[in-house]
């Protein structure tokens, strides 16, 4: 059994308006483990990421992901946050009219259900709101306010982290939390991340840069181009790429495909 | 073939039929101008879709009935409407109950509210404040290409007359429940009048109801006075059945100073057309006129503004929205017109719109029409579908797409609901359109007629 697996991503193959952009994606992810997944722009990290929370722009073609070991592309987009897959937004999405505090309690109370618990009392609810605003070093006016409507960038971002603490997930995807964010709302929220994490909450990070990694310490780090991921090391690899840049694993990379392709022939 | 021969030939029968009683019952300062606004009627006809400001509007659908009685209740109907006539459990406001069209206790006499302000039916102003009425009845409602506001005129018998004098108030809404009870077919037609005189202020809640499943059609004409620093609100909440027309014509004349805002939320009704004309008449006046409806099946609900800029410093905001499924259609008509003298304008128009179905039809027409050149107006107008954005973004933290739909549909008309300047008028409508949204409404919450 795979059991010591949260997620197992296998050969994963996705299109987009039938332009193949996942080419057969595998990763696998333990209980607790930080992954990092760096690479250049269009390279696929966030088709990763769409496709593993189910938003349907992108359309999986082969391959298989198994999350606590059940079939997790089979299930709607609700059915995952609620077995506890956590997406935090590169660009989060302004909603007017629905105030912060119906929408989590909303989010809060399905996700109690699928869990076979009574819906929170409005003092419990109102509890951790609380609590956790402070965790993540929220403003609290933010939280009284229509979901993300008016918000600074940073506050954005904050905002998600603030989300993730009230559903304390099994596994955070975090798509260019840093993204936007000056230095010190960069720490606050990756201070807030490391504050949420639970010894077995796995995260997966995916940056452009090494500055958010410096707070949040991965286990492993991974690039990815063009579809696939090309390269998996330990933490050290980050701070290589900063130095370096993505082109050499560019010309690696083309050069392993034309390899390959012509061996293929 | 065209329905309206046959209709005017049974509107006219009428007319000649009730002419006398109107004679004998109905004070002469409604009588004075009815033989005139029938020809008004007769020369300009039922609206047909030539005429612009109903052409997305087909009215065949509720004038093409054959209404068995076009008015006047009999005792047995009153009787029925007393049963609907308790207190206000958590809604605190004052409240009177119109049976289609008529006062249960038209003969009495007007009630003086505290704070000053006079409420009753039309019939007992004529004989209270003859003068006043005289003064204010008939001068706002504009027969500009309508014929349906001259037939008003002509056939009206009765309606509402509330009355601020000067530097009145009260605290609490007035809340009108007009109630459509009979066991026939009926055609009602109310008048209303409605005089803020300077400093006064006053809200007032019009509720619509059906109480029973018989085809009806009301033909409403409201006219408002807004004087010198006074002001007015007025919010709608039509909730009727399928086999229901509802057309109003309301009238906002504001004098210097004064400010204005009529909010129509729509939540059913066959066929419904809110017609509401706000005229600034005075400098440095402002005025707001919002709506927001919810259509299904074959419901058909429009929207006509006209707003008036004839002052100068004047500010104007329309914003209006909609939500139409199933074969749904609706229609939005919004005009500004700055006059050549009103400098320094600011007017706003927008219309925003959301189909659920791929048969729902919005036609949305929003017009400026500007005679002066130192004025600030905008206007905008959308019709979509709901935010797959966000709706993905809900459903990414478990919420049920069933139920983020709902949320977002809710976040959509709150953007309305929100200028309701009362809060729990503001919370009780909140909460009918989210019954609205979850297909549980079976009776208006914010009605203190708690009907079936």
């Amino acid at each position: 059994m795979n059991s010591e697996f949260l997620i197992q991503i296998k050969e994963l193959k996705a299109s987009i308006d039938n332009k193949e952009i996942l080419k057969g994606v595998s990763l696998e992810v333990k209980p607790g483990e930080i992954h990092a997944i760096m690479g250049p722009n269009g390279s696929g990290k966030s088709t990763l990421a769409n496709v593993l929370t189910g938003r349907e722009i992108a359309k999986v073609t082969h391959g298989t992901v198994v999350f606590e070991g059940k079939d997790l592309l089979g299930m709607s987009p609700e059915e995952r946050a609620r077995e506890g897959i956590f997406l935090s937004f590169q660009y989060p999405i302004e909603i007017p009219g629905v105030s912060m505090v119906n929408f989590m309690k909303t989010a809060i109370n399905e996700q109690r259900k699928h869990r076979g618990l009574e819906p929170l009392s409005a003092s419990d609810f109102l509890r951790l709101m609380r609590e956790k605003k402070e965790l993540v070093e929220i403003d609290s006016a933010l939280t009284n306010r229509s979901v993300n409507e008016g918000f600074s960038g940073g506050e954005k971002k904050k905002n998600e982290i603030f989300q993730m603490a009230m559903l304390e997930p099994r596994l955070a995807l975090l798509d260019e939390t840093d993204s936007g964010l000056d230095i010190d709302a960069l720490r606050i929220v990756a201070n807030g991340v490391n504050k949420i994490r639970r010894p077995d909450t796995s995260v997966i990070v995916i940056t452009h840069y090494q500055r958010l990694l410096d707070y949040i310490v991965p286990d492993f780090v991974h690039v990815m181009y063009d579809g696939r991921i090309v390269r998996s090391a330990g933490p050290e690899l980050a701070l290589e790429l900063e130095e370096r840049g993505y082109d050499w694993i560019r010309k690696e990379a083309d050069v392993s495909e034309e390899t390959w392709t012509t061996d293929r022939k | 073939m065209d329905y309206r021969p046959e209709v005017i030939k049974a509107l006219t029968e009428l007319w000649s039929g009730s002419y006398k009683t109107f004679l004998k019952d109905s004070p002469d300062i409604y009588n004075r101008y009815r033989a005139g606004a029938f020809d008004d009627f007769l020369r300009m006809g039922i609206p047909d879709r030539k005429n612009e400001a109903y052409k997305y509007t087909n009215l065949e659908k509720s004038f093409g009935y054959r209404y068995e009685k076009y008015y006047s209740p009999v005792p047995a109907d009153f009787k029925e409407a007393e049963k609907f006539h308790c207190e206000v459990e958590d809604l605190d406001v004052w409240n009177m109950v119109l049976l289609n069209g008529f006062f249960p206790h038209g003969e009495e006499g007007l009630v003086m509210l505290p704070g000053g302000i006079w409420v009753g039916s039309m019939k007992a102003a004529a004989k209270q404040f003859p003068a006043l009425v005289e003064k204010h009845y008939n001068k706002y409602a504009s027969n500009e290409n309508d014929g349906l506001v001259p037939l008003n005129t002509a056939l009206a018998s009765d309606g509402l007359f509330l009355y601020a004098p000067r530097k009145t108030s009260y605290t609490k809404p007035i809340q009108i429940v007009n109630l459509l009870h009979s066991d026939k077919d009926i055609f009602a037609q109310d008048r209303n009048l409605v005089i803020v005189e300077e400093g006064a202020q006053l809200s007032l809640l019009v509720c619509d109801h059906a109480l029973s499943p018989q085809h009806y059609l009301t033909n409403t004409v409201t006219e408002v006075f807004v004087g010198q620093n006074a002001r007015f609100e007025i919010i709608r909440v039509q909730n009727q059945h399928n086999n229901s027309g509802k057309i109003t014509h309301t009238f906002i004349h504001q004098e210097r100073d004064s400010y204005a805002s009529s909010n129509n939320i729509t939540l059913h009704g066959g066929l419904v057309r809110n017609a509401t004309w706000h005229s600034l008449e005075g400098e440095n006046s402002e005025t707001h006129s919002y709506g927001l409806f919810f259509a299904d099946k074959q419901q058909h609900v429009a929207n006509f503004v006209k707003v008036d800029h004839a002052a100068p410093n004047c500010n104007s905001t329309q914003l209006f929205k909609g939500v139409l499924d199933d074969n749904s259609s609706g229609a939005f008509n919004g005009r500004i017109m700055v006059h050549q003298n009103a400098q320094k304008t600011n007017a706003y128009q927008s219309n925003n719109n959301i189909i659920l179905s791929d048969t729902a039809r919005m036609d949305t027409k929003p017009q400026l029409e500007i005679y002066a050149d130192d004025v600030k107006c905008s206007h905008g107008a959308t019709v979509g579908q709901l935010d797959e954005d966000a709706l993905f973004y809900l459903r990414s933290r478990g919420i049920d797409e069933h139920e983020a739909k709902l949320m977002l549909m809710f976040g959509f008309a709150h953007d309305v609901i929100k200028n309701i300047s009362i809060e729990a008028l503001r919370d009780r409508i909140d909460n009918l359109v989210l019954q609205r949204l979850r297909g549980e409404l079976s009776r208006c919450a914010s009605c203190a007629i708690q009907c079936n």
